[in-house]
């Protein structure tokens, strides 16, 4: 019974197994990349960059079809496009910089959804909003696998100035140069894994396995080691559960892997061991010293 | 004595304002100064330019051979985001930054290093706790720790004994006169002139100009000070160009 609801679709089925090592993939990636958009406070600039993206991707989609090399290059290109835009506009202007990046990521995604309806099919223009992991091909596959190793080895390259400059920023302005190529190549991977996220999850709901299972570990330590630690099979655990729930039920597989993620961040809310509201109202006996 | 700065007729500021006005001198290599001066003076401009942060606006900055990066600064309002979660242990690691950089690993023997700079300023026991969870004095402590492991040539101290109390303002000026007494440069800006006439032979008196610098006890004369407390620290938005060449102020 057991074996038949929670092992058996992915026996049986391929697609099945695809989409599960897709989900491995996203979270390898995704975890420490959201870990570190929550802990920069950029939590809803990866939101913002998903929807920035969006008709970068689609030119790609258009060229080339479900390409997701493509998709990257068309995605890393207005990605940054906007990021630039918004931080010369307002740095000549005075405007407030989330204000601008506002602005550029929904015209960017008012673009990207124009460029798809009028040149693409509705089913495109679902595919890119919502995303089908149960539909992905061995070469999509294939290239959320690659796109997890890069992030995984240029993070593990920028991890250290990364972190530096989250906590001191100046002081490693001080002592190294390192700082802006950092953050630039971080930004570069939030992109790369956004894209990633787009097969998946689509557009709207491509950031949550980064930010969801970051927010999770958040409850659970307090050292960004074991946060990395604990978001990445956290990811890995929603998306499996969400592909079951999906399989089970008619609920579409991006929102189930979400939803999954929710209900454990609910859990954590309540009684995780950093900051849970539980552990608020019945705390332990103070310490001696 | 060697010099170890050297200041060019050095204007820094803000928006074209000056808030450093027309400094020139030399700081001798292993000299300990004291830069004091009242609120506004320009103490913290003047540490900002030389630790590279901020340009000048004229004049230059000379370093006599050092890289900027070989300079250890600490700021007066540390940008640090004490939310995040690292380590006491880990947060004074940086101070390594020179030595291991980007990807180098830390061995045993950096271990140590970290552990004795820790243990220096007299926070043991504190290793693997948040930074978060800090007194301001403890904070101080683990900066200094941070500063011991930079193991700089020219050390820049900005105000690092505000709001901090008597028995910890001792510890840490005791490590300060350590640096002094390793032979390494070192610049100070502070307010209390107990603490600079006690421990400061050499003192830097800045109203956005130099208005005395020397020994601390020919600085620190009523009349010296009086001339500082009575500088204007408003910028005047329609000041004119200046055209002040060479400074006729230059210590």
């Amino acid at each position: 019974m057991l074996h038949d609801a929670l092992i058996a679709p992915f026996t049986d089925f391929a697609f099945m197994r695809r989409a599960l090592a897709a989900v491995i993939a996203l979270a390898l990636g995704g975890g420490p990349i959201g870990v570190f958009l929550m802990l920069r406070r950029m939590s809803l600039v990866g939101d913002a960059m998903a929807h920035a993206i969006l008709p970068g991707a689609a030119i790609g989609f258009l060229l080339s079809g479900l390409n997701l090399l493509a998709m990257t290059a068309g995605g890393l290109i207005a990605g940054f496009a906007v990021a630039l835009l918004a931080g010369l506009v307002s740095r000549g202007t005075g405007l407030k910089e989330d204000a601008s990046l506002a602005t550029f990521y929904l015209t960017s995604l008012a673009l990207g959804v124009t460029i798809v309806s009028v040149k693409g099919t509705n089913v495109d223009l679902l595919h890119v909003l919502f995303g089908n992991i149960l539909a992905l091909d061995d070469q999509t596959l294939l290239l959320v696998a690659i796109n997890a190793t890069i992030t995984l080895l240029v993070l593990a390259v920028i991890y250290r100035p990364l972190v530096v400059e989250s906590v001191d920023p100046l002081f490693l302005r001080t002592v190294s140069r390192a700082g802006a190529p950092a953050h630039l190549a971080f930004l570069a991977l939030i992109v790369v894994n956004l894209v990633s996220g787009f097969q998946a999850l689509g557009t709207l709901l491509a950031v949550g396995l980064m930010i969801l299972p970051a927010s999770i570990a958040r409850f659970w330590s307090r050292d960004i080691t074991p946060m990395i630690c604990i978001a990445v099979p956290t990811a890995v655990l929603s998306g499996y559960a969400g592909l079951v729930l999906s399989f089970q039920t008619r609920i579409p597989s991006g929102p189930a892997i979400i939803l999954v993620a929710a209900a454990l961040y609910g859990f954590s809310v309540l009684f995780g061991s950093v900051g849970g509201l539980v552990r608020q109202l019945f705390p332990a006996r103070h310490l001696e010293a | 004595m060697p010099a170890q700065l050297l200041f060019h007729n050095v204007t820094l500021g803000y928006d074209r304002h000056p808030a450093v006005h027309h400094l020139s001198g030399e700081v001798g290599s292993g000299a300990l100064l004291a830069v004091i001066g009242p609120n506004g003076a320009g103490k913290s401009t003047l540490l900002r330019g030389i630790a590279g942060i901020l340009k000048p606006l004229s004049g230059a900055i000379g370093l006599c051979g050092l890289d900027h990066r070989d300079i250890a600064y600490l700021p007066q309002i540390a940008e640090i985001d004490r939310s995040f979660p690292i380590s006491v242990f880990d947060f004074v690691s940086t101070g390594l930054w020179g030595t291991i950089g980007i990807l180098g690993g830390l061995g045993r023997a950096a271990r140590d290093k970290i552990a004795e700079a820790i243990a220096a300023v007299g926070l043991n026991g504190f290793e693997n706790r948040p930074i978060g969870t800090l007194s301001g004095g403890q904070m101080q402590r683990l900066l200094f720790a941070r500063v011991l492991l930079q193991d700089a040539r020219l050390i820049v101290l900005d105000e690092p004994l505000n709001a901090i109390d008597a028995k910890t303002s001792k510890d840490l000026m005791v490590l300060i006169s350590r640096w002094h007494d390793e032979g390494r440069t070192v610049l100070v800006a502070l307010h209390d002139l107990d603490m600079v006439r006690a421990n400061f032979p050499e003192t830097l008196l800045l109203a956005r100009g130099p208005v005395a610098w020397g020994s601390t006890k020919e600085v620190l004369t009523p009349e010296n000070l009086l001339v500082a407390m009575r500088m204007c620290e408003a910028f005047d938005d329609d000041a004119a160009a200046c055209a002040d060449d060479i400074s006729p102020r230059a210590a």
